[in-house]
């Protein structure tokens, strides 16, 4: 059971954004970057499955040379091999994302001489969020697809993805080979072993350049939304607030 | 005559929230006569079809397919490409919900068409293509483009507009649309269960209690469940509360766990970092109880309490439950 799982290099934003003076990009001079949620928990996902049943994960990503970090993350914590396609633009739509990682897949399954029984994503990156990557990724692969799982099996031949909606339970049976996007909350990530960050210290990464499509959408700008920012009326201090919190719920008509 | 094609979903009570509001977005979008069309999942009950005449829709497509039973989203995706495959077609658009976005991306997909997700504001220009504004980073950042391409597939941002009705003149003509679909496409559909529930859930609580770092642990949280019961509310959590494993993470409020809309969010020990902001921004009131007067929180609650939870809490539990007692005494 050979798995891919495909992970984005985003920056470790905290409690506000900052962006540069061209109003195009995200300051991350004071950041640390990272993997989207949703995808290092594809990541655990992906090295269960082949823990289960026999296997490597690959991991692969598109983005600046310094995603290697992230790909080296992914090592220390299972995967087997990683891979880079390294591109200049800080950022790629999702319909030339899309491209370059179907064409990659289909390079290294011809050089494996075998596919992969799974590609995995994120459900959607947490900066873009374009929610379209990997969908785009299984139809040019012709493979069955299922987004937003919270929980997968995986027995011969099938993938059974659970998730919820409204309220509901959604189950999917995927044949194999298939494309499965993940939510955070499928597994709780574990953290890397000190054998697991000598191997991704020593890992090679593999790279391939990929070709990019114009796009017809173009960003012009990023804004911070303004209307947020309040100023809380402080009520107290400590318990001596309760008398205050207690009569602001009651004007608020939550205690009867 | 252009038209602007919408995938509505449907629930108990007819045309939910998300989707009206879809078609609110999807009459805004030119200032050329337009005519909208919806496509639904299931047959609408009579009250359905009175409800998406009231918001403009005078075309209404239903999927119909003996082999589908379930949500399936490419056999939805291929009605939308029956319906969106004339020159006339201006847009196709649904609701940013899990199943909109995955509906729109596998039309964008098959059709090598572009998909702009989670769009607050879209406008023709006069040129051609569009002038959009969308969500990055969950709605904590506005990205500001342009789209230059015919037909283009937009899903609409829960919070982009109000439902605001604009009746149509004359009931809408009603039809069944029978996709092709392939075996492959056939077998990609939903089965679903409703596996019974307890409590009140997060997504739709009135009131929702969450607890972050500062509550200390998952002893912790005894106090902030005692409280959710007593306001009638939900217990909401931070990310970092489920990376610990202290809470589930079914009870997780932000980007990647619950978008809440309470009327009353009150935030216990959450310093309030962007991605926990993005699931509960659309709260009517917010209370923040945090012993760092300048946490992040601090600038989007409405009032706040300085102070530590472990003491705040528990006087204040204890403050509800004299007074609830009081009031039975009467």
């Amino acid at each position: 059971m050979d798995v891919l799982v495909c992970v984005k290099r985003v920056p470790m934003v905290g409690g506000r954004i900052a962006l540069q003076p061209d109003q195009r990009h995200i300051d991350t001079t004071l950041l640390g970057f990272t993997v989207s949620p949703h995808e290092e928990c594809a990541v655990e996902e992906a090295v269960q499955v082949t823990e289960a049943h026999g296997g490597e994960v690959t991991v692969l990503t598109l983005g600046p040379p310094e995603a290697a970090e992230q790909l080296r993350a992914a090592v220390s914590v299972g995967a087997a091999s990683a891979v880079l396609l390294p591109t200049e633009e800080e950022g790629l739509g999702p319909i030339a994302t899309a491209r370059a990682i179907t064409s990659a897949v289909t390079r290294l399954e011809r050089e494996r001489s075998r596919v992969f029984d799974l590609v995995m994503f994120g459900n959607e990156a947490a900066d873009t969020g374009d929610y379209q990557v990997g969908i785009r990724v299984a139809h040019a692969l012709g493979r069955a697809v299922a987004t937003g799982v919270k929980q997968l099996e995986v027995t011969a031949g099938e993938a059974v993805a659970r998730r919820e909606y409204r309220g509901a339970e959604e189950l999917f049976r995927l044949p194999l080979p298939a494309v499965v996007t993940v939510k955070e909350g499928i597994n709780l990530p574990r953290y890397p072993s000190l054998p697991g960050r000598m191997r991704a210290k020593k890992a090679t990464i593999v790279t391939f350049v990929p070709e990019t499509p114009d796009e017809a959408v173009e960003m012009r700008t990023l804004r911070v939304p303004t209307s947020e920012r309040r100023s809380a009326e402080v009520l107290g201090h400590g318990k001596e607030a309760v008398p205050a919190l207690v009569s602001l719920l009651e004007k608020m008509g939550v205690v009867s | 005559m252009t038209k602007v094609v919408c995938y509505v979903e449907l629930d108990a009570d007819g045309v939910v929230d998300a989707s009206a509001r879809a078609l609110t977005f999807a009459r805004g979008i030119t200032t050329r006569p337009t005519t909208l069309a919806a496509l639904l999942p299931s047959p609408p009950t009579a009250e359905a079809l009175g409800q998406l005449q009231s918001f403009g829709v005078s075309d209404v497509a239903v999927l119909e397919h003996d082999g589908i039973s379930g949500y399936s989203p490419t056999a939805l995706s291929r009605c939308l490409d029956a319906m969106s495959g004339e020159e006339d077609t201006l847009a196709v658009v649904a609701a940013a919900t899990d199943h909109g976005n995955e509906v729109l991306a596998h039309l964008a997909a098959t059709t090598g068409r572009d998909f702009v997700a989670v769009c607050t504001a879209a406008r023709e220009e006069d040129g051609g293509g569009f002038s959009l504004t969308r969500h990055r980073w969950g709605g904590s950042l506005l990205e500001d483009s342009v789209l230059r391409a015919p037909r283009a597939i937009f899903s609409v941002s829960t919070d982009a507009v109000p439902p605001v009705p604009a009746p149509a003149a004359t009931a809408p003509t009603t039809r069944t649309i029978r996709p092709e679909l392939s075996a492959q496409e056939l077998a990609l559909q939903a089965a679903e269960s409703r596996p019974e529930s307890s409590g009140v859930a997060l997504a739709s609580a009135k009131v929702v209690v969450s607890g972050g770092r500062g509550v200390g642990g998952p002893e912790g949280f005894a106090v902030i469940e005692e409280l959710a019961a007593l306001l009638g509310g939900a217990v909401g959590v931070s990310r970092v509360v489920t990376s610990l494993g202290w809470r589930p993470h079914r009870e997780q409020v932000g980007q990647t766990g619950t978008k809440v809309t309470p009327d009353l969010y009150l935030a216990c020990g959450i310093s309030g970092a962007i991605q926990h902001l993005a699931g509960c921004q659309s709260a009517k009131q917010m209370v923040a109880i945090n012993t760092d007067p300048d946490a992040p929180i601090m600038a989007r609650a409405d009032y706040a309490v300085i102070g530590d939870v472990s003491e705040v809490l528990p006087a204040l539990v204890a403050a509800l439950g004299e007074r609830r007692s009081r009031g039975r005494g009467e």
